[in-house]
């Protein structure tokens, strides 16, 4: 029986500074045009917490509002104010920036992450009162060390500082003396990755209602990898995070496949429940410091707010068929092989009408479709475009193409059957996996019946193949009632059958 | 664009001379478009790839453009672009593109 979502989590770290000292478009910047006026401006485009949260598409992010409330909103949305945003949303929350860097060093098992005492004792109270922070993580923030300290590992022994409005209040230091892979920028950014993991995994088991140890598996399908010189990538973020998280029943793996991470992992994960491998598995994702503010040239320029200023994570929650929840159905799978091609129609047909079409359904079948959901404020002013528009543009003309859908309803197609991008630029956090908390809640409030979830990831970026990838899935309404109809027994049915068996078998042996 | 793609097409074009090279583009907006067009003819506008200050003056068209279209097979172009052509704005692109070339291709 297919696997069921029983939650979803999505949370944002507000990281502005770690725009300008770890987001690769500023880092590069810096190398090749130190004096350039972009690095001049860029300081005064940032915004405060307050302005993060309460821009629109990261209330939708945390669910605060639906992508049917955004899709109300006058574009562009960085100049409106979303009244009555909160940090806290049914999904996640959005950390502030001082809050976020003493969880990286609650997740510092290697003692590479130094803040300064005073900083500590300003925020860790702050912390403290985040209801989804538990003690024992509380209990791993160190009391702190001199800020000569920090200032001198950041001078002498290529630290990497993190600071705060500007001001130096911690620092990562290097794991390794000499191995590039444990340096202190990768520790960096493999520690961003996992704080923010860790964060979406507690609230992806407060929104499923589960116990912490009832998750028996976890992957992890972030951009990151983590290792030393002789196995770069070796792993294991997953296992790393659920550590933190307290998941003391779970082991787990790293899954990596670009920005179709995400979905590559939840098929996996959504096979390991079906095949009874594991009966809970969380699919966990975090952020990335190396995308912060990526497309921060052209904001600058056209005199918007650096909107690349968040650390996004994700979790979602599978389990065995409760015969409520939504289900994974894994036979509608779509897949980019190695014969698709790179052609636009061939990638949108192996990932969409192919695997519809096999299950003898057609395009307009599916609801709603999510693929990249990247929020339109974000790329457009950098000449990208509205992405997942492009992509419903795509499915229709593909629709019209195979006469599943009329010319005339071209247009109208994105409106009844996509929806307005709210995802941070994250890479594979926009990557179709934002929609699903909104699909499961309106699939279970009756309001929908299918989604499609698409991945996609761009292979060639790692420079080992041209090769583009993807894969698709569909969300259904739960039929796990109508499959033990059709089967003409039910699972009480059964049991009720096997405890007379036993029963009979037990008077038997006391009989003998 | 991507600093590598910079980086090969500076070197096709040492290869194999500027005059014998085109460039063909697949971006999906206009802007995207002209910006790539302008990298491979006025060099890299945003200062940061190996065709900084570099005018190569390269023969550049979108693969929706008609002089390309017409360059292809009817069938393959049917099969690989004639969706995309469907959903881009191509007079955009053809404006972006015609604009710069007019500009800055030295070998039309």
């Amino acid at each position: 029986m297919n696997s069921v979502i029983r939650g979803a989590s999505y949370v944002l770290a507000h990281t502005p500074q770690m725009v300008v000292y770890n987001g690769t478009t500023q880092t590069t910047e810096r190398i090749v045009n130190p004096e350039s006026e972009y690095l001049k401006e860029l300081e005064s485009h940032l915004r405060s917490y307050e302005e993060c949260v309460n821009y629109w598409p990261n209330q939708v992010y945390i669910g605060n509002a639906t992508p049917e409330d955004l899709a109300g909103v006058e574009f562009p949305y960085y100049d409106k104010v979303k009244e009555g945003a909160e940090r806290y949303g049914k999904y996640g929350e959005i950390m502030p920036e001082e809050e976020f860097i003493l969880l990286v060093q609650a997740c510092d098992q290697f003692e590479v992450v130094k803040i300064d005492k005073d900083f500590v004792s300003a925020h860790k109270d702050a912390l403290a009162n985040d209801p989804i922070i538990t003690e024992d993580i509380v209990a791993k923030v160190e009391a702190g060390v001199e800020l000569s300290e920090i200032e001198a590992a950041v001078k002498d022994e290529h630290a990497e500082g993190i600071y705060v409005a500007g001001k130096l209040v911690a620092c990562v230091k290097r794991a390794h003396d000499i191995d590039v892979n444990l340096s202190a920028h990768v520790m960096h950014e493999n520690l961003m990755s996992k704080a923010s993991s860790v964060l979406a995994l507690l609230y992806g088991v407060r929104n499923a209602g589960i116990n912490k140890d009832d998750i028996e598996y976890v992957i992890d399908c972030a951009e990151e990898a983590c290792g030393d010189m002789n196995q770069r990538g070796g792993g294991n973020f997953a296992k790393a995070a659920a550590e933190i998280a307290g998941l003391n029943n779970a082991t787990g793996s790293d899954s990596r496949g670009f920005c179709a991470g995400p979905s590559h992992a939840l098929i996996e994960a959504a096979a390991l429940v079906k095949s009874g491998a594991y009966k809970c598995v969380a699919v966990t994702a975090g952020g990335c410091t190396a995308k912060l503010g990526m497309n921060g040239k052209d904001h600058v320029k056209k005199g918007l707010p650096i909107l690349e200023d968040c650390l996004a994570g994700f979790c979602v929650i599978l389990s065995e068929n409760d015969g409520v929840n939504p289900e994974i159905n894994l036979d509608i799978l779509g897949r980019h092989t190695v014969g698709t091609g790179s052609a636009p129609q061939n990638v949108i047909g192996s990932l969409v009408a192919d695997p519809l079409e096999r299950a003898g359904l057609k395009i307009t079948d599916i609801d709603k479709f999510s693929p990249e959901m990247q929020n339109p404020d974000i790329t457009k002013p950098a000449g990208a475009g509205d992405v997942p528009m492009a992509n419903y543009k795509m499915i229709a003309a593909l629709a019209v193409k195979r006469g599943e859908l009329d010319r005339k309803e071209l247009a109208s197609f994105s409106t009844n059957h996509g929806l307005t991008g709210w995802a941070p630029t994250q890479g594979h956090i926009p990557s179709g996996v934002p929609y699903i908390g909104f699909a499961r809640e309106d699939i279970l409030a009756g309001k929908m019946k299918t989604a499609m979830i698409i991945g996609k990831g761009s292979l060639f970026l790692g420079r080992m193949t041209n090769l583009f990838d993807g894969v698709s899935f569909v969300i259904q309404a739960n039929t796990k009632a109508e499959a033990e109809k059709a089967s003409g027994v039910s699972e009480e049915e059964v049991k009720g059958l096997i405890a007379k068996a036993m029963k009979d078998f037990a008077a038997s042996l006391i009989a003998e | 664009m991507d600093l590598e793609n910079q980086k090969r097409v500076k070197d096709f074009a040492d290869e194999y001379g500027a005059e014998n090279l085109v460039v063909v583009l697949g971006a999906a907006e206009g802007e995207a478009a002209g910006l790539a067009a302008e990298t491979v003819t006025a060099g890299d506008p945003t200062f940061a790839g190996p065709l900084t200050g570099v005018q190569l003056g390269l023969t550049v068209y979108h693969v929706c453009e008609p002089e390309m279209k017409e360059e292809f097979d009817e069938a393959v172009y049917d099969e690989q672009v004639s969706m995309m052509e469907m959903v881009l704005d191509v007079d955009d692109i053809v404006s972006e593109m015609s604009s710069i070339r007019d500009e800055f291709c030295k070998y039309l």
